[in-house]
């Protein structure tokens, strides 16, 4: 079996007496789409939060490539290779598109400190952005303010972003959240040839994209993994059936 | 309406224009009004990076005003007495050649806006505004107890320091140097708006979240941004000693920092000539104003009043009709 790419080991954080994660340990492995889905609350959020760095565990350490980077911070984590979308938008409203995009470029190219140049007129960068756009079909709006783009066009700039960073490994976080029927299908697509590039830590709420292209599943339950498997697996199994159905789904 | 670019040229144009109509009409206060405008759209485009691009609302920034004008004013008082400003371990004369003078306040300023900004920018929000206002104020009541340099009565420059080639006394030529720092303040700032650095700050201010999620680090973008705010403002001190001859520490007052912000809202945070603007009009409303109540300020207060209320984008905002182009 190939060296996992993002590994959770024993991962646990608690918000007073909410416990949303407990000793969470899964894996993320080279081209495969590894999704995690549960019910609302299930602390699907909170463990993007743990491996992106943007929160602390209590205990337990995140492996990137076999290296520990417990230690590291979001803006660690990013530069070692690891790229992030929201659930809600986190983009620079008043930016465009295009300048949303040149900052994940900027930040990939580690040339943030360059004051006399325009990001705009730099080649290398331009490229890295307008190709990121091209790929989710978002180049058309290069110049257009990201507060007038539509709910779904946001989320496809988000993926966009995460694109420029050229990551080891992506960590989406409900990336098809308003995005339609056509868009889903259009993103699901896109996503089942992005695992090539890199592997994808999916959280998801639309259950067709996920069990279509997911290669692996792990379904969460107050903060706890209750089930790990391929789709079928996954089905099948009853304890999914109670957390999600109730018991007298069982 | 008018775009951006137009009346950027319209606003440099007229702040040229004005002084040049004075020298003609032999009107020499037309220049010094021009040239006070001309330094504190100075100081206030260095408020304007930190303000504007970064988000920083700094009511401390005064206090590097104060120090470039200390800086030139201290250098100039040990030139025109003849002694040493320090002696141990080395000695240090004063001087009163401008570029070295200026040299000396962006400096000092930097190093202050450094000192001040690594401990302010771990705070944000509100306490940001009140460290950076505590800071200001403990920089004005030092300079209010310093004996050597006239504690509260501060210090005179008895002649206005000099450049190479141009006879500073003359207020034409000393405006031709506030105007051409104040161009060079502004592309510096244009420059910075459009760079990578300047990209990333902005982003900051909208959404920190997401420029940490790019490996970027938002308190060293917000520290280099707001050293490079302060010695600009820094500089704007050092010229504005020279304007008036004399340096106290009023320039240090937390009011002053209080203006430099209405300068910026009023011209349009964030616009590039924003500070200009804001600056031409606050030295147009006190001298005509000024001059029929003290208590001018009532109608500086009601322009700022209307502009927040009726201006996205301050007075540039508004006659733009938030057109950027």
């Amino acid at each position: 079996m190939t060296a996992p790419v993002v590994e959770l080991r024993g991962l646990s954080r608690r918000f007073g007496a909410v416990e949303a994660a407990r000793a969470v340990t899964l894996d993320l492995r080279p081209g495969e789409i590894h999704a995690l889905i549960g019910p609302n609350g299930a602390g699907k959020s909170t463990l993007i939060g743990l491996t992106a760095g943007s929160l602390r565990p209590d205990a337990g350490s995140v492996l990137l490539g076999g290296e520990d980077v417990t230690r590291l911070d979001a803006v660690g984590r990013a530069r070692k290779g690891l790229g992030r979308t929201f659930q809600v938008s986190s983009l620079a409203m008043e930016l465009t598109v295009l300048e949303n995009a040149l900052l994940g470029a900027v930040g990939r190219s580690g040339q943030v400190m360059r004051l006399f140049r325009s990001a705009l007129c730099d080649r290398d960068l331009a490229l890295l952005a307008r190709a990121a756009l091209e790929r989710v079909g978002l180049v058309e709006e290069a110049d257009r303010r990201t507060a007038d783009l539509s709910h779904g066009q946001r989320r496809l700039l988000e993926v966009a972003v995460a694109l420029t960073l050229e990551p080891r490994a992506f960590l989406m976080d409900e990336p098809m959240a308003g995005l339609g029927a056509e868009g889903s299908r259009r993103l699901t697509g896109f996503l089942d040839r992005l695992r090539e590039e890199a592997p994808i830590l999916l959280v998801e709420h639309d259950m067709d994209a996920v069990f279509a292209i997911a290669d692996r599943i792990s379904v969460l339950c107050y903060g706890e993994i209750i089930a790990t498997g391929t789709a079928e697996d996954i089905r099948r199994d009853p304890r999914v059936r109670i957390a999600y159905l109730g018991d007298d789904a069982a | 309406m008018i775009r951006e670019r137009h009346l950027n040229a319209l606003v440099l144009g007229a702040l040229l224009a004005l002084p040049l109509w004075g020298f003609w009409a032999e009107a020499p206060f037309m220049i010094t009004l021009a040239t006070r405008a001309a330094i504190l759209a100075l100081a206030a485009v260095g408020l304007n990076l930190a303000l504007g691009l970064g988000g920083l609302v700094s009511l401390g920034h005064a206090a590097f005003f104060g120090v470039g004008g200390y800086a030139a004013g201290i250098l100039a008082l040990h030139a025109q007495s003849f002694t040493p400003m320090m002696t141990w371990p080395i000695t240090i004369q004063g001087t009163t050649s401008m570029p070295l003078i200026w040299l000396v306040a962006v400096v000092a300023s930097a190093l202050a806006a450094l000192g001040i900004g690594a401990l302010s920018l771990r705070t944000s929000g509100v306490y940001f505004i009140m460290i950076t206002l505590a800071f200001g104020q403990m920089l004005y009541y030092f300079a209010v107890a310093l004996p050597a340099y006239g504690g509260e009565d501060g210090v005179s420059i008895y002649v206005r320091n000099a450049f190479p080639g141009l006879n500073t006394l003359r207020p034409l030529p000393f405006f031709a140097i506030c105007y051409v720092l104040l161009g060079l303040a502004l592309l510096l700032s244009w420059r910075i708006s459009v760079s990578p650095f300047g990209l990333a700050l902005s982003a900051a201010r909208q959404s920190e979240a997401r420029v940490r999620t790019v490996g970027i680090e938002p308190y060293r973008l917000r520290l280099v941004a707001f050293v490079i705010s302060g010695a600009i403002t820094g500089l704007a001190g050092a010229l504005f000693a020279d304007l008036n001859r004399f340096v106290s520490p009023a320039m240090l007052s937390w009011h002053l920092s209080g203006e430099f912000i209405v300068l910026v809202v009023l011209g349009g945070v964030g616009r590039l000539l924003g500070p200009v603007v804001g600056a031409g009009l606050f030295v147009f409303l006190e001298h005509w104003l000024g001059g029929v109540s003290d208590h001018w300020m009532i109608f500086l207060g009601a322009a700022l009043l209307l502009v927040v209320l009726f201006a996205r984008g301050g007075l540039i905002g508004g006659l733009t009709a938030g057109s950027r182009s």
